[in-house]
């Protein structure tokens, strides 16, 4: 024992054996928190890393060489394979620069169905953000709720456009279906159930002592960082910046309801950590209710859809368009040349600037913390890869 | 601030090399020459009432008309509100365009984006190589001559038709 305690102070006092050296890991392709096929490579000391080196193009689909191929109206089913988890403002964020290009106007019916859409989109989306959340950092049981109500959810698009998860609901002009008979008293009877069911979640999981440790103070984001990654969307807001799209610049019928833009406080540590953008999700949920509720009562009545030619050829010129989509902000930039194909699509999404700003975000937490950041940045990779 | 104004005040700092773009059907664009780029950008970051906090995002377009190929960045100001698009064409034989990395680190991975789909090359970027495609892959797909190659490390890339079977 007393050698031991020898050989301990000659250590301490020279240093030598001690260093350790930096390893490199490597997460994904394959892992079961990366949520969709992304790649890590983790340059750690012991549990700390130095940093974690996103490698994407996993899921590269080329979608935007697609979009080149298969003309305006025929690209409408391949947006929502953009990012799958909510579909539907992605047909939206294509149908609006086409729209745009060509000068068209949707009826109001239309926009309201897109609004209804959408915002049922946002919670399905945010559920199962703040659902993985839970999973991702050890709490299983409340993904299970919270897949649940997706579920529901999922059944009320089911109704509106006979798909459950690429709903191809929209068309360049409007929507493709009317709201079937019964369907508002439906929705609203599941928003009264829905409602409560926040309250519930926040009190099960949101405000669980272990939950909060686990994500308050984790990978803090100032807002001067968050604009200048191009963040968007919760994680902006998650950082204190109010700024919506639905709100700032104004599009769809989003002007004719009201609601709050939540944003992050650095209510249980610090401003813009992954509670903050944890809460932003829950709080936007009953935002989206409130929006929902006003959209289902006030429903114009008239077409849904604009007459729009089956050969369609916008002028040319070029168009970025931006929707609030359940990631943020999701820009559609299309340039037409005048023919029936779009001479250039380019899709920049809310993924692709939360993962490249995982880099600078890893530096010095632990390799544990990885997954909170990736989970309540909400990364979705196929959004990443396109 | 209105475009027409922003568009002034880039005039009078870099004169003919800015010039007014009206074919835009969306947001207001200044076609800017390649060289210049990055200066003009520092100016719409650096200057508190322009105040372009962010790039909003960065596609590169082949003009295979015109051989060119077009980049073109749309920048906007959270601080002021307002927005602008910069176009900046470069030969397309050989695509280079001077960085904006050190202004905006968005910019990393939307200019490896645009080099990897369409070949442009961005002086002074810190990393720039393939960010979606496989490293060793051969061309850049978004092209409009890109020709899709018959194999890949010995995996085909075609099949016979259904009918043939």
């Amino acid at each position: 024992m007393s050698t031991n305690a020898i050989d301990v102070d000659v250590l301490r006092e020279t240093g030598a054996g001690l260093e350790t050296e930096e390893m490199t890991l490597n997460m994904g392709p394959q892992h079961p928190s990366t949520h969709g096929v992304l790649r890590f490579v983790v340059k750690a000391d012991g549990e700390v890393m130095r940093r974690a080196i996103p490698d994407i193009g996993y899921l590269h689909r080329s979608i935007e060489k697609i979009a080149e191929k298969v003309g305006y109206h025929g690209f409408m089913p391949y947006t929502d394979r953009v990012d799958y988890v909510s579909a539907m403002q992605c047909n939206q964020g294509w149908a609006m620069a086409c729209e745009k290009l060509a000068g068209i106007e949707v009826p109001r019916r239309g926009e309201y169905c897109r609004v209804i859409a959408c915002e049922f989109g946002r919670l399905a989306s945010h559920l199962l953000s703040v659902g993985a959340t839970g999973m991702d950092i050890g709490a299983v049981t409340p993904f299970t709720h919270a897949i649940r109500e997706r579920e529901y959810i999922n059944d009320i698009l089911e109704e509106l456009c006979g798909a459950r998860l690429t709903f191809n609901y929209m068309r360049i002009g409007g929507c493709a279906w009317d709201i079937p008979p019964g369907f508002v008293k439906r929705a609203f009877a599941y928003l009264d159930r829905f409602e409560p069911l926040i309250d519930e979640y926040n009190e099960l999981i949101s405000f669980n002592k272990i939950y909060v440790e686990r994500l308050a103070n984790v990978a803090p984001v100032s807002p001067q960082q968050a604009i200048a990654w191009n963040l968007v969307g919760p994680n902006l807001r998650g950082s204190g910046v109010r700024y919506d799209v639905r709100k700032d610049v104004p599009y769809s019928a989003y002007p004719e309801f009201e609601f709050d833009v939540p944003v992050g406080t650095g209510e249980r540590g610090t401003l813009g950590d992954s509670y903050d953008r944890y809460m932003v999700r829950m709080r936007e949920m009953k935002e989206s209710c409130k929006i929902l509720r006003q959209a289902l009562a006030g429903l114009p009545a008239g077409p849904v859809v604009a007459k729009v030619a089956r050969t369609f050829r916008p002028p040319a010129g070029h168009v970025y368009v931006r929707v609030e989509a359940s990631r943020g902000d999701m820009g559609w930039f299309v340039v037409s040349d005048g023919t029936a194909f779009p001479a250039r699509v380019h899709i920049r999404t809310g993924s692709f600037a939360a993962m490249a700003a995982i880099e600078e975000m890893s530096k010095g937490l632990m390799i544990a913390d990885l997954v909170a950041v990736i989970a309540t940045l909400d990364i979705v990779a196929p959004e990443v890869d396109r | 601030m209105d475009a027409v104004e922003i568009h002034r005040r880039l005039r009078e700092r870099f004169g003919s090399a800015v010039s007014a773009d009206l074919q835009a059907a969306d947001w207001s664009t200044c076609a800017v020459e390649g060289q210049s780029i990055a200066a003009v950008c520092a100016l719409l970051r650096d200057d508190p009432e322009l105040g372009f906090d962010c790039l909003s995002n960065l596609s590169a377009v082949d003009c295979k008309k015109d051989d060119t190929i077009e980049v073109y960045y749309h920048l906007l100001s959270y601080r002021h509100r307002h927005q602008i698009v910069l176009r900046a064409a470069t030969p397309r034989p050989d695509p280079i365009l001077p960085t904006v990395t050190h202004l905006w680190p968005i910019a990393d991975w939307l200019e490896r984006e645009a080099f990897d789909l369409m070949g442009v090359r961005f002086t002074g970027h810190p990393d720039l190589r393939r960010i979606l495609m496989p490293e060793d892959w051969v061309g850049h797909p978004l092209r409009k001559d890109f020709v899709e190659p018959d194999e890949y490390h010995g995996i085909s890339t075609r099949r016979e038709s259904l009918l043939k079977l």
